[in-house]
């Protein structure tokens, strides 16, 4: 049996377990602690947590100050709420002067299954990635988010992480390193690199394709910004094709960000990705429901890759 | 304070006008004269009257803050910051070129003595709120002054602001309107009318004062009533005339980002002269 957690869970236990050691670090909501687990931080420390009201813009704006008196303020909300109605306060109050602010965009992707086009977030590694001073971090699991918060709350600088609303499989093992990918899983026919929910299912791809007699190699990305260029390219220039999968865009996430890494570095290889086409979300019963309706899936990473080798 | 000391701040202010009439020039260059001079009391009471600061460490934990959400004024907060030596004089004539640390808006990662990147309309308030959150989990003392202008209050994010202003009885936090009645393309009224700006701020929790921004005194009670006013943030609703002081750019749209002949350049220093 694989272990589950849902990140959420280890952000906010992540949070009040540095706030213990940390007075500086501080909560701010836009009315949905629950679903963020904020709420987790807003029992331990009541004194610490600034319920902001159903306001994003204003949060942002309020984080950024309450860095400039030395605090450490995690701002957390939808990720479509959090990246959206608050770009313009997270691009001229925090990046700009590259404030210490760190952004969870939680129930991101199509986690939030049932709520549909407005609070399926499909964009905000887009949105996030392009702004200069911006880090952006997409774990694949529990483990990874409580490594990459306590990253955030020890390094100065605009920080943005991406949060599955959803139980994900614990899939990793390494500590944390800043711009690192990771080769879950050996191979030198193809290789997959994939972020958050993906993680797992390139995970499962690799085992399919393995009976097949194919030899995938699977790597995490979860630092979108930074990023080792140097090491994706020797990747890419490792294989014979290459496939990217994220529940994002098929448009400025990760498929994009590796497509640019592979012009600027010349590694000249076929990239597939499975990303959400130039669609908005919409509701379903379930996450796995609505990933295969959009083709997120284990069988489409198996069917890109013997495609890919054909 | 004496009445001398109203005319020494009231000297001040004119020279910040004058600072801000070198630094739009006469070469046509555009320069937010008109809002920026709407400002210049307001400015010039908070710099040399009520706000605790120290030019020879800006950083100091002690100060008290202020933000200028009308970002585009920057001139007259550039000018009072030259006459306190945060920066040598002489940078007030690089503003808005190349390598400049004077920016077209206030930008603190360049210019000693700014607080935080404003001008892009409606944030400063909300970083004010969160400055002042700060300084209270401290004990601190110290206050933040924020002023926004009339047209910006038409950004909605100002009012999420005043709402948690109140919310957390932020009497640290002064709001200031220069309520100087034009935005940039014509006066708010026929542009659009942001309404009875007393009655709203009253609703939204704040402690309100209606004063004449162009009088030193009202100005300088109204500063000081407002560290008087307990367990919620205080408003300071100034009413002013954009592009006070240069009488051809008075109440008038067409200076809120305009260039200056040398003819207007020179007339502009004549009438803060003799205003």
């Amino acid at each position: 049996m694989v272990n589950t957690k849902s990140q959420r869970v280890a952000y906010g236990e992540t949070l009040v377990r540095l706030a213990a050691e940390n007075p500086k670090i501080v909560d701010l909501e836009a009315d949905l602690c629950k679903s963020t687990m904020g709420i987790l931080f807003e029992k331990a420390y009541p004194e610490r947590f600034f319920e902001m009201g159903i306001a994003e813009a204003n949060m942002v704006s309020v984080a950024a100050g309450l860095s400039l008196t030395g605090k450490i303020p995690f701002a957390a909300s939808f990720a479509v709420f959090v990246s959206g109605r608050a770009y313009d306060q997270i691009r001229t109050s925090v990046c700009i002067p590259a404030l210490n602010v760190k952004l969870c965009g939680s129930s991101a992707g199509l986690s939030d299954f049932g709520d549909g086009s407005t609070h399926q977030c499909l964009e905000d590694i887009a949105l996030m990635r392009v702004l200069p001073n911006m880090h952006v971090f997409v774990p694949a699991d529990a483990v990874q988010t409580a490594q990459i918060v306590e990253y955030m709350a020890d390094n100065h600088g605009p920080m943005y992480i991406r949060l599955d609303r959803n139980e994900l499989p614990i899939v990793t093992t390494e500590p944390f390193i800043p711009g690192k990918i990771y080769e879950l899983h050996e191979g030198s026919d193809i290789a997959v690199f994939a972020c958050g929910v993906m993680v797992s299912k390139a995970l499962e791809a690799a085992s399919i394709l393995k009976e097949k007699g194919i030899s995938m190699a699977v790597y995490n990305t979860p630092s979108i910004k930074p990023i080792n260029e140097d090491a994706v390219a020797e990747a890419g220039k490792k294989v014979k094709a290459v496939i990217t999968a994220e529940d994002h865009s098929m448009y400025g996430g990760l498929g994009s960000l590796i497509c640019e890494i592979f012009c600027r570095h010349g590694v000249g290889k076929k990239v597939k990705m499975i990303a959400v086409p130039d669609k908005f979300g919409t509701s379903a019963e379930d996450y796995e429901t609505l990933l295969t309706y959009y083709g997120l899936t284990a069988d489409a990473i198996v069917n890109s890759a013997l495609e890919l080798l054909r | 304070m004496q009445e001398k000391d109203y005319q020494k701040l009231e000297e001040k202010a004119k020279q910040i006008r004058h600072d801000i009439v070198d630094m739009v020039g006469g070469s046509g260059k555009a320069g937010h004269l008109g809002g920026s001079c709407s400002s210049a009391d307001l400015v010039a009471a908070l710099y040399f009257y009520k706000m605790k600061v120290n030019p020879e460490n800006p950083d100091d934990p002690n100060r008290d803050r202020f933000l200028l959400s009308k970002g585009h004024a920057a001139l007259v907060q550039y000018a009072a910051l030259a006459e306190l030596n945060y920066f040598d004089k002489s940078e007030i004539y690089n503003v808005k070129t190349l390598k400049s640390m004077l920016q077209g808006h206030p930008d603190r990662t360049k210019t000693p003595g700014i607080e935080a990147n404003t001008g892009s309309l409606g944030q400063g308030l909300s970083i004010g709120v969160g400055i002042a959150l700060g300084l209270k989990m401290d004990n601190s003392k110290s206050r933040v002054y924020v002023i926004m202008g009339d047209g910006e209050l038409a950004e909605g994010q100002i009012w999420e602001a005043a709402t948690a202003a109140s919310n957390y009885k932020l009497d640290n936090l002064v709001g200031i309107v220069d309520a100087n009645g034009v935005q940039a393309t014509g006066p708010i009224k026929e542009r659009f009318d942001v309404g009875d700006l007393i009655r709203k701020w009253e609703a939204f929790g704040w402690h309100v004062i209606d004063i004449d921004g162009h009088n030193m005194r009202e100005i300088c009670d109204a500063l000081d009533e407002a560290e008087t006013i307990k367990g919620r943030p205080t408003l300071i609703h100034a009413r002013t005339v954009k592009g006070k002081g240069v009488h051809f750019a008075e109440g008038q749209a067409a200076f809120h980002n305009a260039g200056l002949t040398q003819e207007q350049y020179e007339q502009a220093h004549r009438d803060i002269d003799n205003n």
